[in-house]
C-alpha cells in the first residue's frame, strides 16, 4: 500500500516535470544562440576596439558620406511596399482560382508551390538568366522582330530596372509563401459557408465582399505581416542581381562586416532589422493571441 | 410556389455514376423525402435542384421553366445545410436578413420579414447574438430562418437534424413539418433517417445506389414496398426475408420455406400460380408476428415453432429472435414480455401481410 | 415555354468562363514553370549559343558548364552545404522533437506562454544573429567551420522544426497511444512503439523541409566562413564573378535537390509550411 503510494508519487513527479526536461534543451539552445548574439551585438555596436564606450559606429552610420543606410532603408522599404500588394493580390486569386476543383488541380497546385523551396540567391540567378542582355526576354522579343537592341536590366545605370528586376524576382520566388498562408486559410472556409451564400442568390462578387473576406481576414493578416518581416530580411536576391548599386539592409549589415570590417556598425545593422522584426512580431503575436482566445471561445 | 420536375438525371463524378437516371414529381406545396442509405445520391439530387452541381444529362424544371444550367441565384431556392452553414462573422439578425439584402428588399421590409421568421422559430431574444453563443439547436433555428425569410419557391433541406442531439431531434421534426404546413412551401428533404422520413414526407422517394427505388406516401412505402431493397432498408428491426419455393400440392399453391410451408391466400394464389416450381423471396415484417398466446383472436395464419434464440428486451417492444431450422427469424412483440432464451414458442404470422419477391430482380410480386 | 431556352442549355458563357478559367491557370503555370525551364536549358547551352541573339532557345547543350563550375570550387561547396544540412536536421531533431512531443502530449504550467514564445521566435531574422556570432566563433575556433555554420543553422531551423513536430504528434490520435498504456507499455515504449512509427512520414517530411531550410541559407553562411563556403555563399562571392552561364549552372545546382526532395515530400509541403507560418 506505502510503497503503490510511493510509486504513484515519483511517478507523478516524473510526469509533472517530464514536459520541461524535454522543451529544457530546445529553449536553452534557443536562448542562448539569440541571448548572446544580441548582447554581443549591442556591446559590439556601442564599443570601440579597446572596450570603452563609444557612439563612433552610430555616427558613422547615419553620417558618414561611406554609409548608405538611409538608403538602404528607403530601398527596403520601397521593396517591400510594391512587392507586398502585389503579392497579396497574385496569391488571393491564385488561391480563389485552384480551390474549386478541376482536372489537373493538383497538379497546378504543386507547380505554384515550387518556388517555395527555391532560395533567394537561385531565384535571383533564374530572373538573371530570363532579363540579361543575352538572356531569354530580351532574345524573345528581339527574335519576334519587337525590339532591335536588347533591354538592359543590369548596372549601375540602369537602378531602376534592376529594380524592377528584384520586384519580378521576389514576386515570382515569393508569393507563393503568401500563397500558401492564404489558401490554408481558404481550406479552412467550410463550402457550406460559400454555398449557402450561392443558394441564397449572393453574385461571385458578393461571396467574396460578404462571405470569403471577412472569414479569410485572419489568414490575409498573418500573411501581410509575414511577408513584412521576410521583407526587411532581404538579402540574396538584392546581391545576385544588383549588388550594391540598390543597397538594402540585410545586404549592408553583410558588406560592412566582410568588406570594410565594421563590426560595430555591422551589429548596428543587425540590431535595427531584429528592433523592426520585434516590433512587427510583437504586433503579429497580439494578433494572434486574440485570435486564438476567440477560436477557444467559440469552440 | 412551384412544383418541381427532375427528369433522367444523370451524374458522374470522375468514374464513379452518383446518378443513374432520376425522375421525379414533386408537387406544388408537397413535402417530398429523399430517403436512402449513405452515398446513394440523394444529397447530389439536392445540390442539383439548388443549382450547385450541374448535371451531366437530365433536367431540372421548376413549374415549366426550365432551370437546370441556371446558377442558384436565378432559381429562388432557399437551404438549410447540415452544418447550418450559418456565418460566423455576422449576428444572427444579419443571418437572417442576408438573403433579403441580396435581394434589394427596403431596408423596412427586411427588418419586418426578419422579424416574422424570428417569431416563427422563436428566436427573437437571439437576434442580436453572434453564431458561437449559440448552441446547435439554436444555430438550427437560425439556418431555417433564414431559409425561410425570402419566401422561396422550393425549400430545400440537407439532413437538417442530424447534427441534433435525439431528443431536439424529436421536437424539431414536428415542428418543421408544422411550420412546412403552415407556410405551404414546397420542400425536398434529405435524410437517411427513416423516422424522419415515415414522420415528416408527405411522400418519400427511396434512393439506392444512384436511383430512385420508389416513390410513394410514407404507407405505400411500408405497406407496399415495390422491391426488395424497399422492404429491407425501410422498417425496424429489418423485415425477414427467406428462400422459398412456390410448389403446387392437392391443387393448392404453398410455398416452401426452409423449415416450414406457409399455404397461400386466394388473392396470393392467383399472382403465384406463374411462378410454380420457382425460388422467390418471401419477406414478412417482424411486427406481423405473434406468439401464439398474443395473437389477434381471428388472425389468418401460419403457425411456427422454433427456439428463442436470444431476446431483446426494449421496454415498450420486446424482440424475439427465434431459430426455425437454418433461419432467424426476428419477431417483435409490443409491450413487455418474458421469454426464456431456449425455451420453445410458436408464433402465428399475419398471412394478408406476407411479401413476395422475385429472386431475380428484386421486384415485388405481392 | 420560352424562358425553357434559357435555363435548360449551358448558357455561352457558362463555357467562355470554363476557357478563361483553363487560360489563367495556364498562365500561372507557365510563368512558374518557364524561368526554370529556361534557366535550366541556358545551364546546359554551349556559350556560343548563349551568346548568339539567334538562338532564343539554346540548341547545343554541354555539360562543361557544370563541370567548369564544379571545378571551381562549387564541389567542394556542394559537399559542405550537404554536410551542414545533415548536421542541421541531426541537431535541430534532437532538440525540437521532444519538444515537439512536449507541447503535442502534455499539458503543464506555462504551456502557451512558452508556445508563444516559440511562435514568436520563429519570426525573428535569425540572420542578425550571425553578425555578433562571429566574435563568439573566433574565441571558440568555430570561425570559418562547418560545425559553426550548422550551429547557426540549428537556431533558425529549430522554433520550426518544434512546431512541426508538435503538429505532427497531435495528429497521431491519443487514443492509439493510451491503447498502448492500458495494455501495459510505458511512455518510452509507447513512443518508440506506437507515436514514432505513425508519424514517421511526417517526421520524413519535416526533415527534408528543414534540410532545405540550410541548404538555402545565405547571408549566415557567408558571413560565417571565408573559406568553407557553402554552396549558396559560394555562389554569391565566388560565382558572381565567373561568366554568364557559369551562374546558370549554379542555380541548376542549387535548385535541384530542392525540386527533387519537394517532390518526394510534395503531399506535406502545403500543410507544413502552412504549420510554420500561420
Amino acid at each position: 500500500m506505502n510503497s503503490s503510494d510511493q510509486n504513484r508519487k515519483s511517478f507523478s513527479i516524473i510526469e509533472r516535470y517530464l514536459p520541461y526536461f524535454l522543451i529544457a534543451p530546445a529553449l536553452s539552445y534557443l536562448l542562448f544562440f539569440i541571448g548572446y548574439p544580441l548582447t554581443q551585438g549591442i556591446i559590439l555596436a556601442f564599443t570601440d576596439s579597446r572596450g570603452h564606450f563609444t557612439l563612433a559606429h552610430i555616427n558613422y552610420l547615419l553620417y558618414s558620406p561611406q554609409s548608405l543606410f538611409y538608403a538602404a532603408l528607403k530601398n527596403t522599404l520601397m521593396l517591400a511596399a510594391v512587392i507586398i500588394p502585389i503579392q497579396v493580390m497574385i496569391a488571393l486569386g491564385l488561391s480563389l482560382l485552384l480551390s474549386s476543383s478541376f482536372v489537373g488541380r493538383d497538379l497546378a497546385l504543386y507547380i505554384v508551390i515550387i518556388p517555395l523551396t527555391i532560395s533567394d540567391v537561385a531565384g535571383g540567378l533564374i530572373w538573371y538568366s530570363m532579363l540579361s542582355t543575352n538572356g531569354f526576354f530580351n532574345k524573345f522579343l528581339m527574335a519576334a522582330g519587337l525590339i532591335h537592341s536588347p533591354i538592359h536590366f543590369f548596372g549601375y545605370q540602369y537602378r531602376a530596372m534592376e529594380f524592377l528586376a528584384i520586384v519580378l524576382a521576389e514576386v515570382w520566388r515569393a508569393t507563393a509563401i503568401v500563397f500558401v498562408i492564404i489558401f490554408a486559410g481558404l481550406q479552412m472556409i467550410s463550402r457550406e459557408y460559400i454555398e449557402a451564400a450561392e443558394v441564397f442568390g449572393a453574385s461571385t462578387w458578393v461571396k467574396l465582399r460578404h462571405i470569403i473576406f471577412p472569414m479569410l481576414k485572419p489568414s490575409l493578416q498573418s500573411a501581410l505581416l509575414i511577408r513584412t518581416l521576410f521583407a526587411f530580411q532581404v538579402f540574396g536576391v538584392v546581391m545576385v542581381l544588383a549588388g550594391r548599386d540598390i543597397p538594402v539592409l540585410a545586404g549592408e549589415a553583410y558588406y560592412e562586416q566582410t568588406e570594410l570590417y565594421h563590426y560595430g556598425v555591422a551589429a548596428l545593422y543587425a540590431i535595427i532589422i531584429a528592433a523592426i522584426s520585434v516590433i512587427i512580431g510583437y504586433i503579429y503575436i497580439k494578433m494572434f493571441k486574440a485570435q486564438y482566445i476567440r477560436e477557444v471561445g467559440a469552440g | 410556389m412551384v412544383d418541381v420536375r427532375l427528369v433522367g438525371l444523370v451524374k458522374r463524378f470522375g468514374k464513379t455514376v452518383a446518378l443513374r437516371g432520376i425522375d421525379l414529381d414533386v408537387r406544388d406545396g408537397e413535402f417530398v423525402v429523399l430517403l436512402g442509405p449513405s452515398g446513394c445520391g440523394k444529397t447530389t439530387t439536392l445540390r442539383i435542384v439548388a443549382g450547385l452541381e450541374k448535371p451531366d444529362e437530365g433536367h431540372v424544371f421548376f413549374g415549366d421553366r426550365e432551370v437546370t444550367y441556371l446558377p442558384p441565384k436565378d432559381r429562388n431556392v432557399s437551404m438549410v445545410f447540415q452544418s447550418y452553414a450559418v456565418w460566423p462573422h455576422m449576428k444572427v439578425k444579419d443571418n437572417i436578413a442576408f438573403p433579403l439584402r441580396i435581394r434589394k428588399v427596403p431596408e423596412d421590409e427586411v427588418q419586418r420579414r426578419v422579424k416574422w421568421a424570428a417569431e416563427l422559430l422563436q428566436i427573437e431574444t437571439l437576434l442580436e447574438r453572434y453564431p458561437h453563443q449559440l448552441s446547435g439547436g439554436q444555430r438550427q433555428r437560425v439556418a431555417v430562418a433564414r431559409a425561410i425569410v425570402i419566401e422561396p419557391d422550393v425549400l430545400l433541406m440537407d439532413e437538417p437534424l442530424s447534427n441534433l442531439d435525439a431528443l431536439l431531434r424529436v421536437k424539431m421534426r414536428s415542428e418543421l413539418k408544422k411550420l412546412q404546413r403552415r407556410i405551404g412551401v414546397t420542400t425536398i428533404y434529405v435524410t437517411h433517417d427513416q423516422v424522419e422520413a415515415m414522420t415528416m414526407g408527405d411522400r418519400i422517394a427511396v434512393m439506392n445506389a444512384g436511383k430512385i427505388m420508389q416513390v410513394g406516401t410514407p404507407e405505400d412505402i411500408y405497406l407496399r414496398p415495390a422491391n426488395i431493397f424497399v422492404g429491407g432498408f425501410v422498417g425496424s428491426p429489418q423485415m425477414n426475408f427467406f428462400d422459398a419455393t412456390v410448389t403446387e400440392k392437392d391443387g393448392k399453391l404453398i410455398l416452401e420455406g426452409p423449415g416450414f410451408s406457409i399455404p397461400l391466400m386466394e388473392d396470393q394464389v392467383s399472382v403465384l400460380k406463374d411462378y410454380v416450381g420457382k425460388t422467390v423471396i418471401a419477406g414478412i415484417r417482424p411486427e406481423h408476428m405473434f406468439p401464439k398466446d398474443l395473437a389477434p383472436p381471428k388472425l389468418k395464419g401460419v403457425e411456427i415453432t422454433g427456439d428463442i434464440d436470444f431476446v431483446e428486451a426494449l421496454g415498450s417492444d420486446t424482440i424475439i429472435h427465434l431459430r426455425v431450422g437454418e433461419k432467424i427469424l426476428v419477431i417483435k412483440v409490443s409491450g413487455s414480455h418474458h421469454y426464456k432464451i431456449g425455451s420453445k414458442l410458436t408464433v402465428v404470422f399475419d398471412l394478408s401481410k406476407l411479401h413476395v419477391f422475385r429472386k431475380d430482380s428484386g421486384e415485388a410480386i405481392i | 415555354m420560352s424562358r425553357t431556352e434559357i435555363g435548360g442549355r449551358p448558357p455561352l458563357r457558362y463555357y467562355l468562363s470554363k476557357i478563361l478559367f483553363a487560360g489563367i491557370v495556364l498562365i500561372a503555370c507557365s510563368w512558374i514553370l518557364l524561368p526554370i525551364v529556361i534557366s535550366a536549358l541556358y545551364a546546359f547551352s554551349t556559350p556560343k549559343d548563349f551568346y548568339s541573339p539567334k538562338e532564343v532557345i539554346p540548341l547545343h547543350y554541354t555539360f562543361a558548364n557544370i563541370k567548369e563550375l564544379l571545378d571551381l570550387g562549387a564541389a567542394r561547396a556542394t559537399m559542405n552545404s550537404v554536410i551542414v544540412a545533415c548536421m542541421t536536421v541531426v541537431f535541430s531533431f534532437i532538440l525540437g522533437l521532444p519538444a515537439g512531443y512536449a507541447f503535442a502530449r502534455f499539458a503543464f504550467k506555462g504551456k502557451d506562454s512558452l508556445k508563444l514564445l516559440i511562435i514568436g521566435l520563429r519570426m525573428f531574422p535569425m540572420l542578425v544573429i550571425a553578425v555578433p556570432l562571429v566574435t563568439l566563433y573566433i574565441r571558440l575556433g568555430l570561425n570559418d567551420t562547418l560545425l559553426g555554420v550548422a550551429l547557426a543553422h540549428t537556431t533558425m531551423a529549430l522554433p520550426f522544426v518544434i512546431l512541426i513536430t508538435s503538429s505532427i504528434f497531435v495528429s497521431v490520435p491519443i487514443e492509439l497511444e493510451e491503447a498502448a498504456f492500458v495494455f501495459g507499455l510505458d511512455r518510452t515504449q509507447t513512443f518508440l512503439r506506437i507515436t514514432l512509427p505513425l508519424a514517421l512520414p511526417g517526421l520524413t517530411a519535416a526533415a527534408i523541409f528543414t534540410f532545405i531550410m540550410s541548404w538555402n541559407e545565405v547571408f549566415m553562411a557567408a558571413v560565417l566562413t571565408l573559406t568553407n563556403r557553402t554552396l549558396p555563399a559560394f555562389i554569391l562571392t565566388s560565382a558572381m564573378a565567373a561568366p554568364d552561364f557559369i551562374k546558370f549552372a549554379a542555380s541548376f545546382i542549387m535548385i535541384l535537390p530542392a525540386l527533387i526532395f519537394v517532390f518526394i515530400a510534395r503531399k506535406y509541403l502545403i500543410s507544413m509550411w502552412g504549420i510554420t507560418i500561420r
